[in-house]
């Protein structure tokens, strides 16, 4: 993208002081950089700007305690009282959440939850992700306003932001007056449409945001520099999709051509003379055209990817509940021996003899805690089964059974489903392996990727397994039991470096399926060949597991079979 | 408070409409899960229909809403028993909500300040009579899911917990929204909600247009907006109440019963809750569309609303399960 650091800042300014002039409407920023001067300097300006209120910080992983408001421990024992605490949400306000990538499911939920209640609370995300599938929950980035990426930009290009505080004070009294043309709704709706945003919160975001550029210009009605500025802000960094499917090849070299357009509109804010007329959607098409990133393709294909990795940290953070126990009901303990003190449930055994500890023992100030008071926290540890499915998607293997052998792992997924298992799909062909689905709970992703699985190309079986084997250690470091299930007709003709030798290619096989046993992971090898091949019998015995020929009978059958052979 | 979105006004999502409608026209069907994209108005549609729905008359004061006096739980001080009128209760559940929080616990305060044992009611006595919504249902921890599950088929809440014995009804329709794409809810959950909707973002271009015009024009203007929709949400309060009061009038003949049966072995949908939900759906539909008797037109209409989630999960159908019950409706009604 040839558009300068320099723009890219001047574009950052201009978000930040619309986002300024109508926090709440706006929901939030979502603000893709790592840390470093020019991410201290946007906000800066943030915290400027926000002349009255201090923004409050989160944390990804704090407690709803915080969050919500809990008991304060130290003031309801002095004063015999409970005494809440409020919590960080309960507040209105702008809260800022570092290292945003980092949130769980559950914490975007509740953030979510938060942003959509009744209280005027305004989010920035400080997402420090490294790559595209390390980011902040969709939930949430799809309730804030404004994305914005300042990776990249050189701290000679950003100068220290201009805030303009009274101007922002005069925008904001101007804001309730500021009205929409006719068409603007309509304009708005089909180019979030035409760049394949589906979700109707950013057309809306996209108003409040033409709405804050108007104030910010001095103007009582939208205009066309208004709507092409929440284009290149709201709706052109949520673009799924290039605006028209046929141009796709002519667009992806236009950006460098259009990208002089947007110097203008930044001008906007300074000249604020307006056209009657409002653009025809091609112009506020242009402009998010020039907004959209290079790598925009390259970004579609990989997006699904990204979902998937999103999810699976999504039931990630279920896993860790799990890994962590199911909480039971604290039972009556001793402190020491590395047992957690539940402190609550402890002053809630203690709460109902207060009255009468304090008459026997005449110390009415106190609180009375006897030993047997004491409660401690117990968890019940339950390990998740992740089974690893390791497909043979190669020629030989897609011309003899690949139906069979996905009939099967099907059935063999609806099972893990319903005993809550985790599954993960890697499929190797060609010259190596890929990882189609990480560990996850969710069928419905599964299944599309499964159906989505092409054949052809050699048998790089090594690479598979190594893949495995690495998922597998991943899944154990999350607490859970891997499994390996290979599904291959075993002529492995691929070797680790991808080179096509087959004798190289069985030796790294060989010593793959050694390392896993090494690893100690239950494991199945699953002969999807016409007929059984000897030289698989002899890898499962290397990789201890148990060798299964598919047999030619009903894929049922073999679901049980393999169900046996795991449980193991 | 701030103002809901009024109910009427939600642009198309008819299903989900029909199907919150109907579970208002009768409790007993037992809750609606709607499961869809980001953005489709699901939770939109659950505050809306808080406001929408006729208020409830209980005993000021009381903390499950008792409708008589009789009804109040012992453990209750109750001071003034007075009848009231207030508003159907529609308690969110958040998702990082704790036991205590949700079934009720000690009162700590009272315990430590006057070493009484009193019990604090949590969410479930709050939505007693009333909804009870979770927002993504799927990210819901485990045992607090099988928590809600007892409660929701025994309508009463039992708390045995802290040297407290407490019961008290607990009668409440469950609302239950989230993305199966972040993780799917146990077969178990799914069978305990009547009806199961999927939403998706309309792909129309008009109708979007629409969704954001009203939208924005709730924003600039709640008030204003609320009252320019209050009649059509009139009427259709009108129309709930009309239909609550013929439902248990309305004749249900041998036949629909047989349809019923034949839909749900056609489907193979496990146990008799299939069965059951489906009659009392299409009895409601019928109740609220002022129809004579329940025939073969309502069953249609309601079946995927009531069965699309209690078919055995099939990997292999590459079609989604409304189509399939859909399909065997049209194979089974020929």
């Amino acid at each position: 993208m040839s558009e300068t650091g320099e723009e890219r800042w001047i574009r950052a300014n201009l978000a930040l002081a619309c986002f300024l002039v109508d926090p709440s409407a706006l929901g939030g920023i979502w603000l893709r950089a790592r840390v470093g001067p020019v991410r201290e300097r946007f906000l800066h300006g943030l915290t400027a700007g926000l002349d009255d209120s201090k923004p409050r910080r989160l944390h990804p992983a704090m407690g709803d305690d915080a969050l919500f408001g809990g008991v304060d421990l130290t003031a309801t024992l002095t004063q015999g009282a409970v005494i809440r605490t409020k919590g960080i949400l309960e507040h209105s306000g702008v809260v800022i959440l570092p290292m945003a990538e980092r949130a769980q499911a559950g914490m975007v939920a509740r953030l979510s939850g938060a942003l959509d209640g009744d209280s005027d609370l305004v989010l920035v995300a400080l997402d420090e992700g490294a790559g595209e599938d390390e980011r902040l929950g969709h939930g949430l980035t799809d309730r804030l306003g404004i994305h914005l990426d300042l990776e990249g930009i050189a701290i000679g290009d950003a100068p220290d932001l201009e805030i303009d505080l009274p101007a922002l004070k005069d925008a904001r009294a101007l804001l309730p007056k500021v009205t929409l043309p006719e068409n603007a709704i309509a304009e708005l709706a089909r180019v979030a449409m035409q760049l394949g945003v589906i979700s109707l919160r950013a057309p809306l975001l996209a108003l409040n945001v033409a709405r804050a550029s108007a104030a910010l210009s001095g103007e009582t009605e939208v205009g066309q520099m208004d709507l092409q500025t929440a284009v290149e802000l709201v709706l052109a960094p949520r673009a799924t999709q290039f605006p028209s499917a046929t141009e796709e090849k002519q667009d992806q070299e236009t950006p460098p051509d259009t990208s002089p357009e947007t110097a203008p509109n930044e001008e906007a804010k300074d000249q604020p003379e307006q056209e009657p007329d409002l653009p025809p959607i091609e112009i506020l098409l242009e402009a998010a055209k020039a907004m959209l990133p290079p790598d925009l393709l390259a970004r579609l294909s990989a997006a699904r990817a990204a979902r998937s990795a999103k999810s699976s940290s999504g039931s990630g953070s279920k896993k860790k509940g799990n890994h962590r126990g199911r909480p039971l009901p604290s039972r009556a303990g001793k402190i020491g021996d590395g047992a957690r003190v539940d402190l609550v449930a402890t002053l809630r055994a203690a709460a109902p003899w207060q009255k009468i500890r304090r008459d026997a023992s005449g110390q009415h100030h106190r609180l009375h805690i006897h030993a047997s008071d004491i409660r401690v926290r117990q968890y019940q540890e339950t390990s998740e089964r992740a089974i690893i499915f390791v497909v043979d998607a190669s020629g030989s293997s897609a011309m003899a059974r690949m139906a069979e052998a996905k009939g099967a792992i099907e059935i063999l997924l609806a099972e893990a489903y319903s005993r809550r298992d985790h599954v993960a799909l890697v499929a190797f062909r060609g010259m190596g392996a890929e990882v189609l689905l990480p560990p996850t709970r969710s069928l419905v992703q599964t299944k599309r990727r499964l159906s989505a699985l092409a054949g052809g190309g050699g048998t790089p079986l090594a690479a598979g397994l190594k893949l495995a084997m690495e998922l597998g250690d991943l899944a154990r470091s999350k607490g859970m039991t891997p499994s390996v299930a290979v599904l291959t007709d075993g002529r492995a003709n691929v070797c680790l470096a991808g080179e096509a030798n087959r004798l190289a290619a069985a030796e790294d096989a060989t010593a793959m399926a050694r390392a896993i046993r090494i690893k100690a992971f239950s494991g199945l090898v699953i002969d999807t060949g016409a007929r059984p091949t000897k030289g698989l019998g002899e890898l499962a015995a290397e990789m201890g597991s148990p060798y299964l020929p598919l047999p030619r009978a009903d894929a049922r059958s073999l679901s049980a079979a393999v169900e046996t052979a795991l449980s193991v | 408070m701030r103002h809901a979105f009024p109910f009427s006004a939600i642009v198309g999502q008819d299903d989900m409409k029909r199907a919150m409608v109907l579970t208002a026209v009768d409790p007993g069907i037992g809750g609606v899960l709607v499961f869809g994209d980001r953005g489709t108005g699901k939770s939109t549609a659950v505050r809306g229909l808080a406001a929408l729905l006729p208020p409830i008359t209980a005993v000021e004061g009381c903390p499950v809403n008792s409708a008589q006096i009789e009804d109040i739980p012992d453990w209750a001080n109750v001071a003034k028993t007075d009848l009231v009128e207030k508003l159907t209760p529609v308690v969110d559940l958040p998702l990082g909500a704790t036991e205590d929080r949700v079934v009720g616990a000690l009162d700590i305060e009272r315990a430590l300040s006057n070493g009484e044992k009193v019990f604090e009611p949590g969410l479930l006595a709050r939505a007693n009579r009333g909804y009870l919504y979770i927002d993504e249902a799927n990210l819901l921890e485990d045992h607090i899911v099988d928590l809600l599950l007892d409660v929701a088929q025994s309508g009463e809440n039992v708390v045995e917990r802290e040297g407290l014995s407490i019961r008290h009804a607990a009668r409440f329709v469950l609302v239950g929204s989230g993305n199966p794409e972040e993780g799917e809810l146990r077969p178990q959950l799914l069978d305990r909600f009547g009806l199961s909707v999927e939403v998706t973002s309309p792909k129309d271009i008009d109708t979007r247009i629409e969704v954001i015009r009203r939208r924005d024009a709730f924003d600039k203007d709640p008030e204003g907006f609320v009252t320019q929709w209050a009649e059509a949400d009139a009427d259709l309060r009108v129309k709930i109440l009309a239909g609550r009061e013929r439902v248990a009038l309305l004749p249900t003949g041998d036949d629909v019963l047989r349809d019923c049966a034949n839909l749900c072995v056609a489907l193979g949908s496990d146990g008799l809750r299939g069965e059951l939900t489906l009659l009392r759906t299409a009895r409601a539909l019928a109740a609220f569309e002022g129809a004579e008797k329940v025939s073969r037109s309502h069953l249609r209409a309601i079946a995927p609303l009531a069965l699309s989630h209690r078919l055995r999960r099939d990997p292999l159908d590459e079609a989604g399960s409304s189509t399939r019950v859909t399909r065997t409706v049209e194979e089974v009604f020929l």
